[in-house]
């Protein structure tokens, strides 16, 4: 047992955590300013995934400078579903809300199926491929890239949310919606915009993953189901939890895999999700 | 009640005489009767279309000992229907089972008591054949399958059921024999193996045969096995757990997604045996190909069958053709095993020169096929006592420039194999 394995070990925990972390921040936004649960998130880093690999399909544009037109569109998609569908559901029951997005779920992904069919697509030599050779441990350049990328897409976040007046306006239509409009916040226009940044953060996951993981329909629920542990365990609603919480997903099935069995390497992630929520309901950072 | 009494015997008399007469008319030429088969195959649902392309290898099996081929130096191909049996065709009846173990029971009930069948082919998949040849055994129909693999099949004690192609447990094998034999013919020093696979049924049958062998060749000593779950997001730890083992060559289990990622993350840290040899296609996938470019070329896959056959069997080329001339599609693995098995049944019936289940089912197990008149790379059919055909052989297909060439049994290679693989670009 070296500290080379070790450290390489950290940084593909680190790198994957990220990825989890910004998929989930997607998702708890939705979830902290409307209390709808996005079943269709995992979907929706397909459909980023599959406009990455297809510019470079047909462009050979690379997934890095696809990064911010693959955000924008998923931006623009995601308010389009706020606006289509969401909104129309809003003043519905709890249920029909579950459903509308699990039914969004299962069209994309029988449109995906029926455009792109069930096989495996990759992008192929992306500039972030290859590995760095730190001190005797390998790097390998896309994990380097999702840890790096992620990290940033997060700080833009954090700062858009609590730095900027429209952060504090989102903050407020999401504690009290009613109060907010009261106040003159247009609330719906903030949900569209939860839904619009929650969305783009999943088109910046999906770029990063394409650099190293291939895309198929049923892609979503590999990532998004760690996602929703994520989001589970950070605290509805808590983006410091999240990210939080992704890194340790990350981290522990890398550590699980290797040190335990890694037929058994998310054991310990739903184990420790259970604990959590057994000793803290509310999960790590979330909100009475 | 006195009129239906009297009648009734009349009616019997009447039925009787219509009977003999039957008899009579066809009785005499019974000889050139068709015999019947039942094929068991999934027609639809999920796998409908595996289903009709191994149908289809069957289909024309049929046609060559139905119908005159001259040009083709294969057993029934030159005359008429089978020789044994007066020249009698036979007929093929399908029934769909839908990959439904319990459909593909009922179905096999119904082709032998509604239909008659002399004999069952089939089934795609092992639990299908696994209901279904029940019936047969319990019915004491002759049932034969050319591409159902799992193991058990032939560890049941069953009187009645055959298999041509080579079990799980067999396949595993093959990979000992190929590094024997590189071992010796190249002095490559291959001693430490490891396993990776996925932990489904497929997966861990693999790895268990695996580790059963070990015993037999053993110069070679197991490294390490790695299991994992499908549908993993990053297989860092399996590859740090690989590369800390050290292993001379690896053996994979894995489906079209875990190949590519597994395969990507080996290149990123650096891991190279000196072979990855895979079981199941999917390190030589078009999937696998295009996703990975030219990192895909080196590794090797157990196959059962290739077109690359053809350069030393004039015979694939020849069968391979006519399938693909009449199903518009170029023949694979599959169907060349199902078609095997339908050539084996029909030498079968026509040395039983019979259409008597007891006959048919004597001539099976005394089967003895010579691998010049057979499309498959094998060293020739014959059953041992559990019904397993014992000559089967694997070959091996490496990717080459993008191409998957068989490269082993060397005798019958298309090009010649790499080993050990270079260095990751």
């Amino acid at each position: 047992m070296s500290e080379q394995l070790i450290i390489q070990l950290i940084v593909s925990g680190l790198g994957m955590g990220f990825i989890f972390a910004l998929i989930a921040i997607g998702l708890t936004l939705i979830y902290g300013v409307m209390n709808v649960v996005n079943f269709a998130h995992g979907e929706f880093l397909m459909l980023g995934m599959y406009a990455s690999y297809l510019a470079y399909a047909t462009w050979g544009a690379d997934p890095l400078v696809t990064l911010p037109f693959v955000a924008a569109a998923m931006f623009l998609f995601g308010l389009m579903v706020y606006y289509l569908l969401i909104r129309k559901v809003l003043t519905g029951s709890m249920q029909s809300q579950i459903f509308a997005t699990f039914g969004l779920m299962v069209f994309l992904q029988a449109l995906a199926q029926f455009f792109m069919g069930a096989d495996y697509f990759a992008v192929q030599n992306s500039y972030l491929s290859g590995v760095i050779t730190l001190g005797g441990v390998i790097l390998p350049v896309p994990q380097v890239a999702a840890l790096v990328g992620s990290s940033l897409a997060t700080l833009v976040l954090y700062g858009l949310v609590f730095r900027t007046g429209v952060g504090r306006q989102l903050r407020a239509a999401s504690q009290d919606a009613q109060a907010a409009s009261t106040l003159g916040i247009n609330a719906s226009g903030m949900y569209a915009l939860a839904w619009g940044i929650g969305s783009a953060c999943v088109g910046v996951a999906a770029s990063l993953l394409s650099n190293f993981y291939y895309v198929f329909p049923r892609v979503g629920a590999i990532f998004v189901l760690l996602a929703y542990v994520a989001v589970a365990l950070g605290g509805f609603g808590s983006i410091h939890g999240a990210l939080v919480a992704g890194l340790l997903i990350g981290l522990l099935q890398v550590a699980s895999g290797f040190f335990i069995s890694s037929e058994l390497k998310f054991v310990p992630v739903y184990m420790l999700y259970l604990i959590v929520v057994l000793l803290r309901p509310r999960g790590l950072f979330g909100k009475m | 009640m006195s009129r239906k009494r009297f009648r009734m015997p009349k009616l019997g008399y009447a039925s009787a005489i219509a009977i003999a007469m039957v008899g009579l008319a066809f009785g005499p030429a019974s000889a050139a009767d068709p015999v019947k088969v039942g094929a068991l195959y999934p027609l639809s649902g999920q796998v409908a279309k595996s289903g009709e392309d191994t149908l289809n290898g069957i289909r024309l099996a049929i046609d060559i000992v139905n119908n005159r081929h001259a040009d083709l130096k294969m057993p029934f191909a030159a005359g008429e229907g089978l020789p044994g049996l007066g020249g009698a065709k036979i007929e093929l009846i399908a029934a769909d089972h839908q990959g439904s173990p319990e459909i593909g029971a009922a179905e096999a009930e119904r082709l032998i008591v509604q239909r008659k069948v002399a004999a069952l082919i089939g089934a795609f998949h092992s639990s299908v054949a696994a209901t279904s040849s029940q019936v047969a055994e319990r019915m004491g129909t002759p049932y034969i399958s050319g591409e159902s693999e799992a193991s058990t099949l032939t560890e049941r004690g069953y009187k009645w059921f055959f298999r041509t192609t080579p079990s799980s447990r067999t396949q595993a094998r093959d990979f000992f024999t190929f590094l024997r034999d590189i071992n010796k013919s190249q002095n490559a020093g291959v001693k430490t193996i490891a396993v990776v696979h996925e932990n489904t049924l497929w997966g861990q049958e693999f790895q268990k045969s695996v580790e059963g062998y070990f015993k037999e060749f053993s110069e070679f000593k197991p490294a390490i096995m790695v299991g994992y779950q499908q549908g993993t997001a990053d297989v860092t730890s399996e590859v740090q757990k690989l590369i800390a083992a050290k292993p001379d060559v690896v053996f994979h289990a894995s489906y079209d997604a875990e190949a590519i990622l597994f395969a990507r993350t080996y290149k990123q840290f650096n891991f190279n045996p000196r072979a990855v040899l895979a079981i199941g296609a999917a390190f030589g996938s078009s999937a696998f190909r295009d996703a990975l470019g030219p990192d895909a070329n080196y590794f090797f896959v157990r196959e059962h069958w290739s077109r690359d056959l053809a350069s030393r069997n004039p015979l694939v080329g020849q069968v391979g053709k006519m399938y693909r001339d009449r199903y518009g599609k170029d023949m694979d693995g599959t169907p060349a095993r199902a078609f095997t098995a339908m050539m084996v049944l029909a030498d079968a019936l026509n040395r039983a020169g019979s259409t008597e289940p007891e006959k048919i089912r004597a001539a099976l197990a005394a089967t003895k096929i010579a691998p010049s008149d057979m499309i498959m790379p094998w060293e020739g059919v014959a059953f041992d006592k559990t019904g397993q055909n014992t000559l089967t052989r694997g070959i091996f297909v490496q990717t080459l420039d993008g191409v998957p060439k068989m490269t082993w049994p060397a005798d019958q290679a298309a090009a010649k194999l790499v080993f050990p693989r270079p260095a990751w670009r």
